[in-house]
């Protein structure tokens, strides 16, 4: 980031920048920077409150007055531990699966959990007007079955000719990811993002499926699925804990 | 919340251990322009993001690669494809601006507090390693920046 902003300058164009991490800020030394003291992924601070996310563009954009540099400044404020539970309104969860969790194989189980997160996924997308599903082009069940094939090792291949089987892959895993956090992220109660990574890894089918595939993709003979499995498929922070 | 101290320790270990192979870039370029009510803005976004639809980013393309936001993308017009499974996801997922305040960047050119909104918005992969991969792709945004009259480059990580 420091980097672009330096190259960019060097063509003549005035750069203004968030820092997330200020001690790579401080050794890129970058034109003009405003290190904020919020979680990696939310350089803005608070998803849902323009006022907050007003602020911080302004700090930024203040940067511009100084008469010189190079500049880093910190935010003064912090953002909230706990995202604010979203306001449902007359939305209600239209459906409930009395299922059981956790019988049949692992492929059955993420089918059920995926079905009965559909409910809440279908709310969470008429509370915000928007999903950010579709990078792979494909529906939920497809999403599901791609996956599936991948547990089952029914072939390591890919859902689009123009993308390798280790960047499909990775993409799904994601777009699973994604589909759970947007469902969960409307359900009743306060929560963290770190409380809802913890749900997914640690008590979902999908975490389990995803931390399989990783292991036996550890052993594919295609380099970039192996290197995949190595760092790309579960976060470090997930990994050392259960190392 | 998070200052490295914050980070779990290996997400902490994984930022320090990048600080010895920073380069030092040459000089301090400082470019300048008129006041704030007068500038025409544009947002650069390491984030990953792009238009549902486009080609997604893959390992390899950091930074040597970029993608188009028009300033009349919309809320569900936004999906991520950022290679990192180490930042927090839930907060773009609520709500784009968090990564990418284009909607408060508009208030504030209604509000004449800037000039403009520019046409065109970019979007790279970051996790560049070295940063100077960069330089190509920037030098060459810089021409359509230059074109779109845009004085102002508000540069977001993710």
């Amino acid at each position: 980031m420091g980097a672009l902003g330096h190259y960019l300058e060097a063509e003549g164009i005035p750069t203004t920048q968030v820092s997330l991490v200020r001690e790579h800020t401080e050794a890129l030394q970058p034109p003009r920077a405003l290190w904020v003291p919020f979680m990696l992924g939310r350089p803005f601070g608070v998803p849902g409150d323009a006022g907050f996310q007003t602020r911080v563009l302004q700090a930024a954009l203040r940067l511009f007055e100084r008469p010189e540099g190079p500049v880093l400044e910190d935010f003064p404020e912090e953002a909230p531990l706990i995202d604010a539970a979203e306001d449902p309104g007359d939305l209600v969860c239209p459906v409930s699966f009395p299922r059981l969790a956790g019988q049949g194989t692992l492929v059955e189980q993420l089918r059920d959990e995926v079905e009965q997160l559909g409910a809440w996924h279908d709310v969470a997308v008429k509370l915000r007007g928007r999903t950010t599903l579709g990078v792979t082009g494909l529906t939920v069940p497809e999403l599901v079955a791609y996956v599936a094939s991948w547990l089952e090792q029914t072939g390591e291949t890919s859902f689009r000719a123009d993308v390798r089987p280790a960047d499909a892959l990775r993409l799904a895993c994601e777009e699973l990811r994604a589909y759970y956090f947007e469902a969960k992220s409307v359900q009743p109660g306060a929560r963290s993002g770190a409380d809802v990574q913890r749900w997914y890894w640690q008590e979902t089918a999908a975490g389990r499926a995803v931390r399989q595939i990783r292991a036996q993709t550890g052993r594919s003979p295609d380099a970039a699925v192996k290197a995949l499995a190595e760092s790309g498929l579960v976060p470090r922070a997930v990994d050392r804990s259960e190392s | 919340m998070v200052r490295l101290t914050d980070l779990s320790p290996p997400d902490r270990d994984n930022m320090l251990k990048k600080v010895p192979t920073l380069p030092r870039l040459a000089g301090h370029p400082w470019a300048t322009g008129p006041a704030l009510a007068q500038r025409r803005v544009a947002i650069v976004t390491t984030a990953g993001i792009h238009l549902r639809g486009d080609r997604p980013f893959a390992p390899g393309s950091q930074g040597t690669e970029y993608r188009v936001i028009p300033a009349e993308a919309n809320p569900d017009d936004l999906v991520m494809s950022h290679v990192s499974v180490n930042f927090d996801r839930v907060g773009f997922q609520r709500d784009w601006n968090v990564v990418f305040p284009l909607q408060p960047l508009k208030a504030l050119a209604l509000q004449k507090w800037i000039g403009a909104v520019a046409a065109f918005h970019y979007s790279f992969m970051g996790a560049v390693s070295p940063v100077t991969r960069y330089e190509a792709k920037a030098r060459e945004l810089a021409a359509h920046l230059r074109a779109d009259r845009v004085d102002a480059v508000v540069l977001s990580p993710v």
